[in-house]
Parts: C-alpha cells; structure tokens; sequence
C-alpha cells in the first residue's frame, strides 16, 4: 500500500516543517514516525519508506529505529491505547491487579487490541507520576490513583463511545492518532485546558502555606 | 527543624500557573532581562558560586559543566534539556513541567546565552501528552514576547529553541543515548571521552542539564548566589523537589533544603499509610540501593546518603511498607532494567537477562540458597563493567536487597512461595 497523492502531498507539507525545526535533517526522524502514528495508527511499512524518503535514508536504516523504541507499535493498536503502570510502585499499590483483572475483562494481552478496534492495552514501565499511583495512561493522558473497578469503568466507556476526561490533561481524551500528531509536534490547542498541577503535586505547598514557611529573602 | 522552601513549585496552585501571564505576575522573565545584560562568564560563575549541582542523579556541579565548554572555538553550540524522566519513582520534571513550563524556558534563555549556543532543545519523553502541550504552548508564547527567536529584548542575542519529543526508551535519559536519539538514531550511549562538551550534538560543544537544574537557573541569577547557596548543606547548596510516593498518607512533591531527612519528610506527608511500620526506601529512584528504617535522619544530601551506601540521585523517594515483599519489588524493577537495556554492552545486556530468570525462580520459592550467591556474582560483574550508568543501576536494589533482607530471601525457598499477600499492599488495601 502506498499514499494517495493527495495524503502524500500533505505529509510532505508536515514532514518538510518538522524537518526545518533541526540543524541536521536526520534529527527529524522521531518526529516523522509519530506522524507516520497519526496518519496509519501504527508505524507502517509505506509509513516507514516516507521517513526514508524524506530524509535521505534506506528503509532499513529507519527501521532499525522504529523498532527500538515502545512508542512506535508496529500493528494497529485501539482507538484509545490503554497503559497500566507494572513497575515495582504502581505494581505494589494495585497496578499488578489492575492489569491482571483489565486484560481478563478485555480479552487482550500486552500490545493487543480488542477486536472492535477501540481499545488497546500495554504493560507500561514508569510513567512518573508515581506519587498518584496505581497510574494508567490513555493515549498518554494521565488517569491517577486507579482501582481495578475504575480502570474498567473506564475502558468500558471508551467502547460504548462515551466522553471520557483524564485526571489531569484536557476536558475529553483525543484518539491515539490525534495524541501522534501533537508528538510530531502540532498543537492541537488544547494546553490552556485543565488543571495546573494534581492534588499531590500540591501537597508540599498547602502545607508550607498552611504552616508560614516560605523560602529566603533575596539577598540583593 | 527543616522547613519546606517553595520556589519552583511556588505558582503550582495558581489556575494561570502555566501561562507566560501567570508566570510573570510572579516575578517570571526578570531575571532574563538581568542576564542579557550581564557578561555571561559572570553568569557562569554565578551559578558556580551558587553551588548548584545537577538535579537529574549525578549532582555534578552545572557551572562547572558549562565552564568546559570551550569559547571562541567557531563551533555552533547547543544546550540540551534532558526531559525524559523516566527513573523509576522519579516524578519531579513532568509535574514542574506542567504547572511551571516558563520557568524552564527562561532558565534555558539564560543558560544559553551563557555558553553562547543559539539553539537549544529540549528532549521530553513522549508519553506526557499535556505536559508536551503545556511546553508547546510555552515555547510558543515567549517566541510571541521575543524571549526567543531574533534579536531578543533588542540585546542582539538570537535563540532557537526546539521541543523533540522522545518515543519510549529509558536508555534515553543517559545523556550520550539521549544524544543520538536527537540525531535521529536508536537510543545507545556513546564512549567517553570525548565528552558532549567537547564533542556532542552534531560532534560540536553541547551542554546536557537536567529540566529542575535549568527551571533552578533564573531563581539563581535573579536572587543571587548567596541566596541560593544559603539553602541546603555545605557541599550540597540550594533547594530541591524531593518526591514522595508510595506507603505514605499524603504522597506528593516537597519542595525543601538538601539535607532535609525522610524522618522530617515523613512527618509532613502525615507519617505512614495506615500507622504501618517502614520497611525500605530508596533515596533517589530505583538506580540508588535501598535504605530502610535505619537512614530515616540520614541527611538527604550527596555526601550524606553516598556515606549511608546509597546515592541522592533524584530525590525520589519511593516507601514500602511493612506489607510489601522485598523480592517481588526487586524482580520488577530486574525486569525493567532487562527490558531497557539497550543491548549495546554484554554485561548489562546478558547480566540483566539472567538477573530476570534467576530472581523469578526465587520469588516463586523455586530457588535455592546458591542462587542468592548468583545473583550477587552477576551485580558484580555487570557493576563497573557496563557502557553506561544504566547497568550499575540494575545492580543497586540487588545487592542492598540481599544485604539487608537475606532471612526474606531465604524465608521464599523454605515455604516454598511468597509470604506476603499483595492485596495488603493495594491503594484500596484496609487499614
């Protein structure tokens, strides 16, 4: 399968304006394969012959890239990429469970879709925000302080179509395509939603506030 | 008795925190305009006199670092921003980044005019969507203002910043990785010497500070040096955002002097979950051996916990209680470092491997006494002998797991199981 014209005539646009963010072309590469996400939902073959093109390189010069890193799936992944924390903190605070019981309900394992093409699941190492965990990901939006009730709650409403906010992030989830193309670095306007940081983010300085501490004067 | 002192998180609160508004109603982009019109080898050597040592683990001192950068070489020169936090319990850049985008972005105007780049980059983990938006959106913003871009506040100092946003690689936050994943190739680390301030981005002079480091610089060169070296201890100045997570009542971020203790910490996140008992700790992220009851008034600065046997490294500071078994947190975090071992090197990308399968046979009481002997032989060998830090990480919760809970180990093959029940572990676990 290759483009159409007309798609390849707008990801040529794109890919020469990633491009020209770099002193270096071949720095553009991660970029290119994020938007190659948000085209295909996946890193595809034409996908990976684009980047090629564009910059210069042999396809499997770009491959060798894309397989290294998890963000790249190289299969068709749901419309909402399901993560749950398993590193050792979320994992002890309930992210084994969660996961056990998530890829039960959903019939999928690691880096499956569900057979409607709405959801996907991944084990996800440590997505720093352990001071909220068990922490899920959705198309890389945060949904903090998780149990096994609400992580399927929440793919549940996902597959019935339902609008869905994270905890912290914008006031609806987008789809897994629409998160690529922020990657590839498009705005997509919505950074002015939400709040500026979590509950637990703020817990140091309620209390400084609550107790009068505050840092030193200048001294000059 | 230690106090909290919010500076970087002080506007977290605020609804605006994150706009170029709500950051210069605080005071934000002041301490800009004082450095363009300052010589930047005296910015240098402020933050030298500050003390400041790196935020991201290795606590190097930042002037130093970038007073190896050599001046009047012809060469571009690039500041990097290592943004992709991604050490296990670590979760201090993304919420910083969130709430307070501008200050790294002013910290990176000021640190590049001092090394004299006109590019610099900022290198986020990808999996932060809001948080890549917020710093968007902050980029932007202050090429509006003409923070950056041409010519900027009429000082004749031009500055290209570029966000790059990284695709899922832990290797990617060892600073050389991290390199080569900006030149667009896998994440691997390079050989030192040459170091990236002699030959980095693109082979030209390139300095690589973690995001608190840089979001530290304004508040340094706006206060000054003294004030930020009054905070903390003699040999480890200035503030820090120390991350508590985990078996505590109230998990967040903590904004206090180095040398602060868990002790003091503990107390003002409202002690432990449920009244448990401690039972280990790590001081910086999974990377730092394990503490546990025993260093609660460690001071928790460079010198101190590298005496206790650990390392600062982040100031993460993930707490298990009584409830938690020592040997399944140390498989997962095994199994972690196996999977982001980059393969380059064969003692971590075999000596993790093995970790793996042997560990798991321990914690499923399959194991036997010899094993415990292995396990340790294997930390040795990869410790010391690997490419990068990423190896000598993977051997830290293995070698202080055993010297501390070896009956725990040993109390996995005589009953033939786990004698822990994870459900008591759980966010949702009665109290």
């Amino acid at each position: 399968m290759t483009y159409t014209p007309e798609v390849r005539e707008r990801l040529e646009r794109d890919a020469k304006e990633i491009i020209a963010r770099y002193p270096k072309p071949r720095s553009a590469l991660l970029p290119l394969l994020h938007l190659v996400q948000s085209e295909d939902g996946y890193v595809t073959d034409h996908g990976q012959q684009f980047c090629a093109d564009m910059l210069g390189l042999t396809k499997a010069e770009v491959t060798a890239v894309s397989t290294f890193y998890t963000m790249y799936k190289r299969r068709p992944m749901g419309e909402y990429h399901v993560g749950v924390c398993i590193n050792t903190l979320c994992a002890v605070m309930g992210g084994d469970q969660i996961y056990a019981e998530l890829s039960e309900h959903l019939g999928v394992g690691h880096d499956e879709a569900t057979s409607d093409g709405k959801v996907s699941l991944e084990r996800l190492e440590c997505n720093a925000a352990c001071d909220f965990a068990p922490v899920m990901m959705v198309n890389w939006e945060f949904f903090d302080n998780m149990t096994p009730e609400s992580a399927k709650r929440l793919v549940d409403d996902l597959r019935a179509g339902k609008e869905v906010a994270p905890t912290r992030g914008p006031s609806k989830l987008c789809t897994f395509k629409q998160a690529s193309r922020v990657l590839a670095g498009f705005p997509d306007g919505l950074a002015g939603e939400g709040a500026s940081a979590g509950e637990a983010s703020l817990e140091g300085l309620k209390l400084a506030k609550a107790r009068g501490w505050e840092a030193p004067e200048a001294s000059k | 008795m230690t106090t909290l002192t919010p500076i970087l998180t002080k506007n977290w609160d605020e609804a605006d925190s994150f706009t170029r508004a709500g950051y210069e109603r605080g005071g934000g982009y002041q301490a800009v305009r004082t450095a363009l019109g300052m010589n930047p080898d005296d910015i240098i050597q402020a933050v030298k006199d500050s003390g400041l040592r790196g935020r991201g683990g290795a606590g190097f001192p930042t002037g130093m670092k970038w007073g190896f950068i050599p001046q009047g070489d012809g060469k571009p020169h690039y500041l990097v921003v290592n943004a992709d936090e991604s050490e296990p319990g670590t979760c201090k850049d993304i919420p910083l980044m969130m709430a307070n985008p501008h200050a790294l972005v002013e910290g990176v105007i000021i640190t590049s005019f001092a090394i004299r780049a006109n590019h610099a980059f900022i290198y986020v983990r990808g999996e932060v969507l809001h948080v890549i938006r917020r710093l968007q959106a902050a980029i932007a913003e202050a090429y509006e203002a003409g923070y950056l871009g041409a010519n900027i506040l009429g000082s004749g100092y031009d500055l290209e910043l570029t966000l790059h946003t990284g695709a899922g690689a832990y290797i990617c936050g060892e600073e050389t990785a991290l390199l080569d994943s900006l030149e667009g190739y896998r994440g691997q680390p390079r050989l030192k010497p040459p170091f990236p301030a002699v030959a980095g981005l693109y082979a030209a002079p390139t300095v690589i500070n973690n995001v608190e480091s840089i979001a530290s610089v304004p508040s340094i060169i706006g206060n000054g040096a003294e004030w930020f070296a009054s905070m903390g201890t003699e040999k480890s100045k200035g503030f820090g955002i120390f991350s508590l997570s985990g078996h505590v009542t109230r998990p967040g971020q903590y904004e206090a002097p180095l040398g602060i203790t868990l002790r003091e910490l503990l107390e003002m996140a409202g002690g432990m979950r449920n009244g448990k008992r401690l039972k280990f700790w790590t001081p910086g992220g999974s990377s730092t051996p394990i503490f546990t009851e025993e260093h609660l008034d460690v001071p928790l600065d460079f010198e101190s916990v590298g005496a206790a046997g650990s390392m600062l490294g982040t100031r993460a500071l993930q707490i298990f209680d009584e409830s938690t078994c020592v040997v399944r947190a140390v498989l997962r975090w095994t199994e972690f470092y196996a999977h982001e071992s980059c393969g380059k090197c064969t003692p971590c990308r075999e000596g993790t491997y093995w970790l793996k399968q042997v560990l798991a046979r321990l914690e499923k009481g399959q194991g036997t006494e010899e094993d415990l002997g292995t396990i340790t032989d294997i930390a040795d060998n990869i410790l010391g002998r690997s490419f990068c830090a990423l190896g000598d990480g993977a051997t830290s919760p293995i070698t202080s797991s055993v010297q501390y809970f070896r009956d725990e180990y040993l109390k996995h093959f005589e009953i033939g199981g786990c004698p822990f029940d994870p459900a008591a572990s759980t966010l949702w676990a009665d109290a």
